[in-house]
């Protein structure tokens, strides 16, 4: 502020620095970078009219804004600021799909849930297939014999895992 | 060939030449585009900066230098930079939700896996009963393992 040393503006624009300097609060001495950078791009009549426009209160987040956009603009001469949100929109863009696919997976596993959890009643009401006599016979028969070939092979497994880790895995 | 002077030119109350780098770019027709960034870079520094890309990517840079003027005359504080502040915001809290719904996904998953995995301990249980059985009614064969 003001005082012995000028502040960056004035510093630049080789002018005294007075105590009233609109600049000075915003460009101190020892960031000479920043008022160099807005008075490339902006120009310091013009950065000077925007901050007189604005409350004083408000005046050193514009301050940041402009040397930022004026950054921006000279690491890209081409599309500055406007390169940024182009890219930043894609990213919000992708991020809101990716977000609906993982909401549609989600509802679809939730429903999978129901459906498993309260299966259709109609299944539920269909009457058992009618048999004959003969055909219960050969039923039970068919059953007894899946039956024991299937124990057989579950012991024979079992078998197989003893002699295999020297002890009974079922229990 | 644009006949008469260019929104630069009508703004700055001169004669618009031949060569004027700004009548591409600034036709008559919409004197609002100059309007704001005469406002916001003045005249002369938009004129320096579109010297300095290639002629190919004039157009480009008069139409971005246009909307960020247009945005900080919207928004006198921030001005794009406040739409970018903005987007940040959308996509840390777009990212926060996603990672919530993808670790809920997994959480149903697991649970799946897990509910699919309970009919294996019944067979296992099964098969000791079976053994059990089997050795009762054979103790001389189990009798070869022990």
């Amino acid at each position: 502020m003001g005082g012995n040393s000028p502040c960056a503006s004035c510093k630049l624009l080789r002018r005294r620095c007075t105590k009233d300097c609109a600049f000075a609060p915003y460009f101190p001495a020892d960031e000479p970078h920043k008022f160099a950078i807005v008075h490339k791009v902006f120009g310091a009549s013009n950065v000077s009219k925007m901050l007189q426009e604005l409350p004083v209160e408000q005046r050193a987040d514009a301050v940041s804004s402009l040397v930022y956009e004026a950054n921006a603009r000279v690491r890209d001469p081409v599309y500055g600021c406007v390169g940024a949100i182009s890219y930043l929109q894609n990213q919000v863009s992708e991020l809101q799909m990716q977000l609906a696919v993982a909401q549609a997976e989600i509802l679809c596993i939730q429903m999978q849930q129901q459906v498993e959890e309260d299966p259709p009643v109609m299944m539920m009401m269909m009457p058992p297939p009618q048999l004959s006599n003969e055909n219960e016979l050969s039923h039970h028969h068919y059953f007894t014999t899946f039956g024991s070939s299937s124990t057989n092979n579950v012991i024979h497994d079992s078998f197989k895992r003893q002699n295999v880790f020297g002890h009974d895995m079922v229990s | 060939m644009i006949s008469g002077r260019c929104a630069a030119c009508k703004n700055q109350r001169r004669k618009c030449p031949s060569n004027c780098i700004f009548s591409p770019y600034f036709p008559a027709n919409d004197p609002q585009k100059f309007a704001c960034v005469h406002k916001i870079y003045g005249g002369s520094n938009v004129g320096r900066m579109l010297q300095g890309v290639p002629t190919y990517l004039r157009e480009q840079a008069a139409n971005a230098l246009y909307l960020e003027a247009k945005w900080r005359i919207d928004d006198p504080i921030y001005g794009c930079v406040g739409i970018i502040s903005s987007f940040y915001e959308q996509i840390q809290n777009a990212e926060i939700e996603l990672a919530k719904i993808q670790t809920q996904v997994a959480f149903y998953k697991l649970q799946t896996q897990h509910v699919e995995a309970e009919p294996n301990l019944e067979v296992l249980q099964s098969q000791s009963i079976n053994m059990e059985q089997f050795e009762s009614d054979n103790p001389t064969i189990t009798s070869w393992f022990n």
